[in-house]
């Protein structure tokens, strides 16, 4: 039996922590993303042709928002769990009567939502600097959803695995983002030649642009059913990761 | 009377092989204050984290409200609250924030009127509206026990709360551990300082290297243990205790230039024994120049005690 208050203490809890540094939290991803909106859409988007069929600087849109939701939905989470265990607050959700529900529900909740917010300013950002509609909005919030959870719930595992700052900084930078550029977000993957294309599709991150793409012209370059059982695959790989954790404690109980 | 927690058998091996509890067996009356005494390392924390969920024990079992607590550790948890002997909270957060937090944390819901007077009755309702980071480290600790008592919980445990905090705040949480006696609530505190287990205490178990050596109410407890010593640095060499002196524990030391005292019952019957002694040695024409007097030292009851045991076995 969940027990919603604790899980809705600990979510109110994290969406405060996260109100309190809602101006940071909210211009630096904003900024940076009305950057390549003004680089790539705006100045070199007008002498680009449009892919297939969709201007230049829309077809960069979903892209992007899947950059930032990937690297914000991580370290969200992985700060909200890794703060209590440096701060030693931790001592305190590990005496409480919660669970593994609770606990994921509250975190991740809260870090999934700050995702939604993010996606919410950033789309309206991009309104300003390019014309874009969305052709599936409820696929396209669905997707967003599913994305910001199962990210969240990567970043929970990072908050936990980490030992120290830097570590949380590692999976969003190394992976993440190098994965995001070169997974779609400036390119169609069918303007690759062989081997190249084949190589792309190796990587998973193609899968959710393009299922995010889908939601929005749609058209992609895979189909959205491979992308969202993908996103549906990792999501469930996450929880069990996340369950064997709190099953046998590791680094988090002593 | 009822049993409100059971602990047998307790066993906690840390990865690297060292045994932090050692077979522990103890039961916990509700209502009473326990103090749990014993030198740093001994394995008092890791016996509190084993009941809160802050350590996965080894073996044994333990059986909180009649519950065994491998299987109703939700049910058990809401009524146990915690002070950890380290600070640890997020340092932006305000007081009263924190304190409703840690309410809702452990299910319950909201009760503005209940963090009020947990707060007031830490001093803490003027800085309610502060960053916890601002705040002094003995009111830090106070926060920390206000967030352990915001779920009113039944079964509250206090790790080392003096240890490092001014004689005031001392005097305060003595004061606060009386007023949960009276409110029914079971109090497990540790304690390194010998005199803080006496104050508060109903009973009293020591603990050393993760054996509980033995358990006692405390004043049978302070009886069997506390000890005054005293040396008397004397003018002329004795051959032997006087008569007159025999009825105290006496000895002769350094050649009979140090008599010596070894005795007491922790609760002032050793001083006053040696002001006697210092009173009669005069009359005795026994003159000493100098005289040294100290309570043994928990450190000292220890060896005492690990003594004793290895006799016995
Ligand atoms: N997380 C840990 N890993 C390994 N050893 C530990 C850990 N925590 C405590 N210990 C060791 O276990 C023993 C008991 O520690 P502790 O329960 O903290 O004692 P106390 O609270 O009585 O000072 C000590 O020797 C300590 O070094
Ligand atoms: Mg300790």
């Amino acid at each position: 039996m969940i027990n919603w208050r604790s899980t809705y203490a600990i979510y109110r809890n994290e969406l405060m922590r996260f109100m309190r540094t809602v101006f940071g939290s909210l211009v630096s991803p904003v900024l940076t993303t009305s950057l390549y909106f003004i680089v790539f859409g705006a100045a070199i988007g007008g002498r680009m042709n449009a892919v297939g069929g969709v201007d230049y600087g829309a077809f960069i849109v979903p892209g992007l928002l899947m950059l930032t939701l990937l690297s914000e939905s991580t370290s969200n989470a992985s700060f909200g769990i890794y703060m209590p265990r440096f701060t030693g607050a931790i001592y305190e959700l590990l005496s409480a009567p919660v669970g593994v529900a609770e606990t994921l529900l509250g975190f991740v909740g809260a870090a999934a939502t700050k995702s939604l917010i993010l996606a919410a300013v950033i789309l309206a950002t991009a309104k300003i600097f390019v014309d874009y509609e969305i052709a599936h909005p409820l696929y396209a919030l669905l997707f967003i959803i599913l994305v910001s959870a199962s990210f969240s719930l990567l970043g929970f595992i990072l908050g936990v695995w980490a030992e120290g700052f830097e570590k949380l900084q590692l999976v969003p930078m190394l992976i993440l983002t190098p994965l995001t550029f070169l997974g779609g977000t400036f390119y169609s993957i069918d303007m690759l030649a062989e081997p190249w294309r084949t190589v792309a599709l190796a990587n998973p991150i193609v899968y959710l642009v393009n299922g995010l793409r889908w939601t929005f012209y749609g058209q992609a370059d895979v189909s959205i059913g491979v992308s969202l059982s993908l996103t549906l695959v990792f999501l469930v790989i996450d929880i069990a990761v996340i369950a064997w954790i709190f099953r046998t404690g590791w680094r988090l109980r002593s | 009377m009822e049993t409100i927690l059971d602990i047998a058998g307790l066993t906690k091996v840390y990865p690297g092989g060292l045994k932090a509890l050692d077979g522990v067996d103890l039961q916990i009356r509700r209502g009473e204050i326990f103090a749990l005494l014993g030198p740093n390392g001994a394995g008092k924390t890791t016996l509190i984290g084993a009941v809160c969920g802050l350590v996965r024990v080894t073996g044994g079992t333990i059986t909180a409200f009649g519950q065994d607590l491998a299987h109703n550790w939700r049910d058990a948890r809401r009524r146990i609250g915690l002070v950890p002997q380290e600070l640890g909270f997020d340092m932006f957060e305000t007081v009263e924030r924190g304190v409703r937090y840690s309410r809702g944390l452990f299910g319950l819901p909201p009760d503005a009127a209940r963090i009020e007077v947990v707060l007031r009755s830490l001093s803490l309702w003027d800085k309610r509206h502060e960053q916890i980071r601002a705040l002094s480290g003995g009111m830090k600790r106070r926060v920390l026990i206000a967030k352990a008592l915001a779920h009113e919980p039944e079964l509250l445990f206090l790790d080392e709360p003096t240890a490092g905090v001014d004689v005031e705040l001392r005097r305060d949480m003595w004061r606060q551990i009386d007023r949960l006696r009276d409110q029914g609530v079971t109090v497990i505190l540790t304690t390194h300082y010998i005199e803080e287990a006496q104050e508060m205490a109903d009973r009293v178990g020591v603990i050393d290297k993760g054996r509980l050596l033995l358990v006692d109410e405390k004043d049978a407890l302070m009886a069997k243990l506390g000890r005054t010593e005293a040396r008397f640095r004397l003018a002329q060499p004795l051959a032997a205790v006087p008569d007159s002196l025999c009825a105290f524990p006496l000895h002769l030391e350094d050649d009979g230039l140090t008599l010596a005292y070894r005795g007491g019952d922790g609760a002032g019957k050793g001083k006053a024994e040696i002001a006697a002694i210092a009173q009669a040695l005069p009359h005795q024409g026994i003159a000493y120049t100098a005289l040294d007097q100290k309570e043994s030292s928990l450190e000292d009851i220890f060896v005492d005690l690990v003594e004793r045991e290895e006799a016995a076995a």
